[in-house]
């Protein structure tokens, strides 16, 4: 069990708009693109964030050995609940997450 | 016969190394563009139409961009002045440049693009069902339009090719895309529309393509197949990664980008190392849209808000925060009824605990033991008076709540006087849709003046 940071690059988020959200992860090395593909659910991303499944994008870019995600911000950018307005510290989430 | 576009930096007022912009303008570019906004510091700078830059800071940097337009003999193009483009920042980005041009001595002709749309006639063309939702957007009417502090549009490349069709020296833009004011040249020019949006995606950054982000300055350049960026700064290279990798950058979708008029679809674009920190792409290619659409931008006022903020320092008050928060919340709110007659939805109070999970509340999964831990009361009401007058009332409980009925009051820290600060009005992002078009400057106008000095 480690977490997902000590696998990878770097980890990334920021917003894509003030209604998205979007998380980068540079992988670093075809190996590690091969295992963060596989360790990591699109379903474990989407219950971390809290957000339904059907509403994140997944896309694993092997030419940059990046898996990126993308989902509408849980709240929108600067809405009264909102604490992140640039959404850089939600890329916190997944750099602590623990995986197998 | 190429096109060259030089990118001082990402936006006008975050600095560039002058060097290299000097370099830049030796290599004979054809347009020097750059970004004067976005949407990423929020909406109150949509909402008041005001710059979240400092006026010195932008003026410095806009008098070394027109003294390297007066030695080029090229436009010079800034898109969203003033971080938001409202007509207000363009107007306030037109009175430094008509300083400047005073100080400096020079005389020039300045297109003005406006991108604000007026409330009125968006309402109208809302119910004339020319403005379509994007995903996800806000609930909205030809009332809630009506209500908006301040409405832009995105202009693309046909308003800015409008405003150099004018012979303009410079021009000073409302609120546009990123890209518009890279690809609009080379597109005008007949260069591969592709490589235009392509180019123009991965150089509006500035150097955040290479692997000097913050050194500014790059050079793109189109021709009728694909566009190639170099960076412009000492130990600055574009790599094939740092160049395909800025197409993930605070986009959503990696391969495609929405603009006026059609989209982007890089899917089957190739990165090549050409050489002297140079990357060659082609393989991009522009889909035109059947109907011209421009994305709106709106911000409204959702209420007004004070703040309060305590520091608790005392061992068992961090080591019970989050009970005491939810009990002081309970409390507060029932005196607030008690004592204003406000029922629970005409206003809002939240205690957001520093120190534990102020950064991501309920989804924080980390645990650790703070040293203290910082209480941030945020009241939001109907008016300024009302939010204030709330934060007077939770004021002396703020400072004194106790964690159980039976001990003597506690004195939390206060960090100033007044412990209560008037935020104004809480802006918010109102609208995520786009709006249809006959013809591309129908939502658009362009104001000539001349300045002569020198």
């Amino acid at each position: 069990m480690v977490e997902l940071a000590s696998k990878v690059d770097k980890i990334r988020s920021k917003n894509a708009g003030p209604f998205w959200v979007t998380i980068d992860i540079f992988c670093g090395s075809p190996d590690a693109f091969d295992w963060t593909r596989r360790a990591l659910a699109s379903e474990t991303v989407a219950a971390l964030y809290r957000v339904p499944l059907d509403t994140l994008k997944r896309f694993e870019i092997e030419s940059l050995n990046v898996i990126k995600f993308s989902f509408p911000r849980p709240v929108p950018q600067a809405a009264p609940d909102d604490r992140d307005q640039h959404g850089a510290q939600y890329a916190v989430l997944l750099q602590e997450l623990t995986v197998a | 016969m190429p096109t060259r576009v030089l990118i001082p930096s990402g936006v006008l007022g975050l600095g560039f190394d002058e060097a290299a912009l000097w370099r830049g303008v030796d290599l004979a570019p054809d347009l020097i563009a750059i970004d004067g906004g976005s949407t990423d510091s929020g909406p109150a700078s949509l909402g008041t139409a005001t710059s979240k830059y400092s006026r010195a800071a932008s003026k410095a940097e806009w008098r070394v961009l027109m003294q390297a337009r007066a030695r080029a003999g090229v436009p010079l193009v800034i898109g969203t002045c003033g971080t938001a483009g409202t007509d207000a920042n363009v107007d306030w980005m037109y009175r430094i440049t008509a300083e400047l041009a005073e100080e400096l001595g020079q005389t020039l002709k300045i297109a003005r693009l406006y991108s604000e749309q007026d409330p009125a006639a968006l309402a109208d063309a809302f119910d004339a069902g020319r403005v379509a939702p994007l995903d996800p957007a806000p609930a909205t009417d030809a009332a809630a339009i009506r209500s908006m502090a301040h409405i832009v549009a995105l202009a693309g490349a046909e308003q800015i090719q409008a405003a150099l069709a004018t012979g303009a020296d410079i021009v000073l833009a409302g609120r546009t895309t990123d890209t518009a004011i890279i690809a609009a040249l080379p597109l005008a020019r007949g260069d591969h529309a592709g490589a235009a949006w392509h180019g123009a995606k991965v150089g509006e950054c500035g150097a955040l393509c290479s692997t000097n982000p913050t050194s500014g300055v790059i050079l793109a350049q189109f021709d009728a197949t694909g566009f190639e960026v170099r960076p412009l700064a000492d130990g600055a290279v574009c790599t094939p990664h740092s160049v395909s990798a800025h197409m993930l950058y605070e986009n959503s979708d990696p391969f495609v980008l929405y603009e006026p008029g059609g989209h982007l679809d890089v899917t089957q674009a190739h990165y090549a190392a050409i050489g002297q920190g140079a990357v060659r792409v082609e393989g991009a290619r522009w889909v035109p849209a059947e109907t011209y659409r421009v994305k709106l931008e709106g911000a409204r006022i959702a209420g007004y808000q004070t703040t309060l903020l305590a520091t608790l320092r005392n061992r068992r008050y961090v080591d019970n925060a989050r009970a005491w928060a939810a009990k002081l919340d309970t409390f507060l709110k029932r005196e607030i009824a008690r004592r204003m007659g406000l029922v629970a939805d005409a206003y809002g109070l939240e205690i957001r605990l520093i120190g534990l999970d102020a950064t991501l509340g309920a989804l924080e999964a980390g645990q650790g033991r703070p040293v203290e831990v910082g209480v941030l009361v945020i009241v939001t009401a109907k008016s300024q008076d009302e939010a204030t007058e709330i934060a007077k009332l939770v004021n002396p409980f703020l400072l004194h709540y106790p964690l159980t009925e039976d001990e003597e009051l506690p004195t939390f820290a206060f960090p100033y006087s007044p412990a209560h600060s008037e935020r104004g009005a809480l802006y918010e992002f109102a609208l995520n849709h786009t709006l249809a078009l006959d013809a591309p400057m129908d939502a658009f106008r362009l104001q000539l003046d001349e300045l002569r000095h020198g």
